[in-house]
């Protein structure tokens, strides 16, 4: 099945959920859903008969760095605003067949909702964009730092404004 | 005995009886550990298609030396933790107990360290003073991987005597005697005179013996493999699993002692087989010394021909090591509990039996 | 007076024998029974996706080998067929064939230190030195094709960074002939032998389903059953013109998805590489093999995931485009970390002893699981 198809059942499932199928210039396209119905969409994609995505291939966020941005004195900067994104890249080993959908949320309040139920592949990705790029998933049963330390507390490294803290448990960060 | 030759050389019981009892380290243990260590890496190295030890002397020969001489420099570690008096009697106890078993394993027919007539019972009940440093050793390091070490080293010790006090039993069902000395001398003669091959017994007895001497044989043998802790049954060290099991804590000449006790154990299990089953010190084939009229050469061969039959056993047990993975511990236990022990008491039944044709 | 009893927490690593790396497993334990397995992970994190944005495309290569440190050859293999899929590059011919010969050599590669180590773990230390005195033979091809043991820094965009030296294909038919005999010395050694089949048939199963689900590959998720292999299912590179099987584990000694499955999918993967490096060495063309790296490397504003078959399983790279030199964004599908999660519904109800033997036949590299 091609994705224009599955969008097309997809859209007649969820009608106000699905945002718009994304065509991209390079590379592949993906279907835009909003953030706090993407369980509902995952789990219709891996229970239905004639889709049946069993697998999630990989799950990743993505700093879109559209804010408006704030430079300072000293060269660093910030964003004002702004959004992130998540990816889910869905396969299905039986009819083998592929999907993107991508999820795009408020930097002040990146609220997604997990899809750890559907997929427990989920569960470790989803910590990884928590640690990451402070992506809040809802729903989700464990949420907690994974790569970088527990008490880490200076922010999350993959933003692209993320700022190195001068010190770290007495230690000097910067060196 | 070398008893009788000291307290006559030095006129006193005690100062005989310190000398006879440092004798056999000097002479040969820790001789005998320094090139088990050597030999361990040459053997291990050239089965795993390497090259070992080469740079100290000529091929390496040198290298246990040198290990010697950075163990004594290392710093000796005693974590705040530890329980210090146990920790440092642990490494004593545990050399003590594999050192004590030499004192009444007859060497030749003229050095014996206590020729004592409860020679055998002696060294099973020494041998377990082990199990206790072992324990000392874990619990004083206070340690999770070193007591968990020490824990399946006191079960795996104390299920393996089991299966080896049976077969000793039907041994001593043959000979009736615990002193090794004498067990020994039963044994002389021609090899076929070896316990292995039904020792003195003569015509079908003899020949029904055979193999039930060597499924006895067998069982001693894995069951000593098992009491001193090495592969396939290394459990209570387990270098993948608890880092290095009871002696992870230990550095220095505390660990240089446990690993001294290690070799010392593997040739005193080796030992008691050689005395059992084939023989002691006693020569397949006959004596040069007697061929040539020299009787004074008769010792020496026969304290070489007890080595060479030692080693031989200690060599199965390193080509054992490099080959086997090790075994789980419930495993471990299966086959004492399961196997061994069950085919020990059969073969003390049938070997009683046949001993009454 | 009733007894009291209490479940012991034992940290097994960061420092430790056979955690492979730093990896840290926090153990509950009911005397040598295990309660529960929490990993934890992140000791070797050195922020490779941070690292990436601030980089040009080819200067990304050489963080893609330390990621898996034992697949160096795959890492770079799989990063820049994502790269020239976001550009719409045709590689030649003669590229593809050696790009997939030095790829299978490291799949030989990277499962000897797999099933080495794996010996090693269950206490047999000889067959551990087998495998690396082979290993150093596939090490010594690819020091002389890149200059380097480990991390090669060879397989370019749109290209590799050199031809193949004169000697290459013949020192590898050589390698071929003496490789094939010395698999079957490490099955009459390690594979058959009693205590190792006792130590992991039926231990740690994996059913197909949970595997899917959990998203495992490689050869964790063929031990289980499953007919899966991108090299086949989502062809890459030349591997259509390859004829070459795709073993499962078929629970020879035990359950479908043991341990001793997912050592013996190891084996058989060995010997189909080699059948493939024999293929591709009578097939390569003649060629040039750098007429096709581009000068600049500028790729349009889109984004694209592109996994490849791994010595590990899928390795997919998601890169994130926004038209500059730099990429705005890769993230990476790092098959150990996604196969590691799974280690506490595996170990449940075993032994200390086993969840090393679980953790070996998992086969991660710390280096990929945190990158």
């Amino acid at each position: 099945m091609t994705e224009k198809e599955i969008f097309e059942i997809l859209k007649e499932k969820f009608c106000e959920t699905i945002i718009e199928f994304v065509e991209a210039e390079a590379g592949e396209n993906y279907i835009k859903v909003n953030p706090l119905e993407i369980d509902k969409v995952c789990s219709f994609l891996f229970i239905d008969n004639i889709l049946q995505f069993d697998s999630l291939m990989n799950l990743s966020a993505v700093d879109d760095a559209n804010g408006e941005k704030k430079t300072e004195e000293d060269g660093s900067f910030e964003y004002i605003g702004g959004t992130l994104s998540v990816f889910y890249h869905l396969e299905s080993t039986d009819k083998r067949h592929k999907i993107t959908l991508g999820t795009t949320v408020e930097k002040d309040k990146p609220d997604v909702v997990s899809v750890t139920d559907v997929w427990e592949h989920a569960n470790w990705h989803e910590r990884e964009a928590f640690d990451l790029l402070g992506i809040n998933f809802l729903n989700h049963p464990d949420l907690r730092r994974i790569l970088m330390p527990y008490d880490w507390d200076a922010g999350y490294p993959l933003r692209k404004d993320y700022k190195d803290p001068d010190y770290y448990q007495g230690m000097k960060v910067p060196y | 005995m070398i008893f009788d030759f000291f307290t006559k050389l030095t006129g006193s019981e005690i100062s005989a009886s310190i000398i006879s009892a440092l004798l056999p380290l000097f002479l040969f243990v820790l001789p005998f550990a320094l090139i088990a260590v050597l030999l361990e890496r040459k053997v291990s190295a050239h089965i795993q298609d390497r090259l070992g030890p080469m740079r100290v002397g000529y091929h390496g020969i040198l290298q246990t030396l040198a290990d010697i001489l950075k163990l004594i420099q290392k710093e000796d570690i005693i974590a705040d933790s530890n329980d210090k008096p146990l920790f440092n009697i642990a490494p004593v106890l545990v050399f003590a107990g594999s050192y004590a078993v030499f004192a009444a394993i007859p060497f030749t027919s003229s050095y014996i360290g206590s020729n004592i007539n409860l020679g055998l019972f002696y060294i099973i009940g020494i041998s377990g003073i082990v199990v206790i440093g072992i324990l000392m050793a874990g619990w004083a390091s206070n340690n999770k991987y070193t007591l968990l070490g020490a824990m399946r080293s006191a079960a795996q010790l104390i299920s393996y005597e089991i299966p080896t006090l049976m077969i000793v039993v039907t041994i001593l069902m043959i000979t009736g005697t615990l002193n090794l000395n004498e067990l020994t001398e039963m044994q002389s003669g021609f090899f076929w005179n070896w316990m292995i091959f039904g020792g003195q017994a003569t015509g079908i007895a003899k020949i029904l013996l055979i193999p039930f001497m060597i499924v006895g044989f067998v069982v001693i043998y894995i069951s000593t493999l098992a009491e001193v802790n090495r592969t396939p049954f290394d459990i209570s060290e387990a270098e993948s699993e608890l880092v290095s099991g009871y002696h992870t804590e230990y550095s220095g000449m505390k660990f240089a002692i446990f690993f001294l006790a290690e070799y010392a154990n593997m040739f005193a299990v080796s030992a008691i087989v050689v005395v059992l089953f084939f023989g002691g010190y006693l020569s397949p084939i006959g004596y040069l010394g007697n061929t040539l009229g020299l009787p004074w050469l008769i010792p020496v061969e026969q304290l070489l021909w007890f080595t060479f039959k030692g080693v031989a056993f200690v060599l199965v047990q390193m080509w054992l090591r490099w080959t086997l993975p090790r075994l789980r511990v419930d495993q471990l236990m299966a086959i004492c509990w399961k196997y061994l022990i069950p085919i020990a008491f059969v073969n003390l039944l049938i070997v009683g039996l046949i001993t009454l044709i | 007076m009733a007894l009291k009893t209490e479940e012991m927490t034992l940290n097994l690593g960061p420092q430790h024998p056979s955690t492979h790396g730093v990896l840290r497993l926090e153990l509950k334990l009911d005397g040598e029974f295990i309660v529960d397995v929490i990993p934890h992970i992140g000791y070797l994190h050195r922020c490779f996706e941070k690292h990436a944005e601030a980089m040009t495309y080819p200067q990304i290569i050489p963080y893609t080998d330390r990621m898996d440190y034992l697949a160096s050859m795959y890492n770079e293999f799989g990063y820049v067929v994502t790269v020239e899929k976001l550009l719409g590059l045709e590689v030649p011919e003669r590229v593809e064939y050696i790009r997939v010969i030095m790829g299978e050599l490291q799949r030989i590669a990277s499962h000897l230190v797999a099933l080495g180590t794996y010996g090693a773990d269950i206490g047999a230390i000889t067959p551990f030195l087998f495998c690396f005195r082979d290993r150093e033979k596939i090490l010594s091809l690819f020091e002389m094709t890149s200059g380097a043991r480990l991390l090669y820094n060879y397989i370019w965009i749109g290209g590799v960074a050199r031809d193949l030296p004169p000697d290459f294909l013949r020192l590898t038919k050589e390698f071929i002939v003496y490789f094939r005999p010395k698999i079957k010395e490490l099955n009459d050694l390690l594979t058959f032998n009693k205590i190792f089949i006792e130590r992991t048939a039926n231990i740690g199963i994996l059913p197909k389903d949970v595997a899917v689900n959990y998203g495992i590959t490689g050869p964790m998720l063929r031990a289980s059953g499953m007919k899966w292999d991108l090299r086949k299912d989502d062809t890459y590179s030349v591997y259509n013109k390859f004829d070459f099987d795709i073993p499962v584990g078929e629970g020879r000694m035990g359950t479908v998805g043991d341990c001793w499955d997912r050592y013996f999918v190891r084996i058989l993967e060995m010997e189909q590489s080699l059948k493939i490096i024999e293929q591709a060495i009578n097939q390569i063309p003649d060629g040039d093999v750098t007429s096709a790296i581009p000068k600049r490397v500028k790729p349009p504003v889109g984004q694209v995931y592109v996994r490849v078959e791994n010595p590990r399983g899928e390795l997919g790279y998601f890169i994130v485009s926004d038209g500059t030199l730099n990429p705005k964004r890769i993230k990476v599908r790092a098959p150990s970390f996604v196969n590691l999660a799974v280690i506490s519904k595996l170990c449940n109800g075993h032994m200390i002893a086993d969840v090393i033997a679980i953790l070996g036949s998992i086969d991660i590299v710390l280096g990929e699981v945190d990158r």
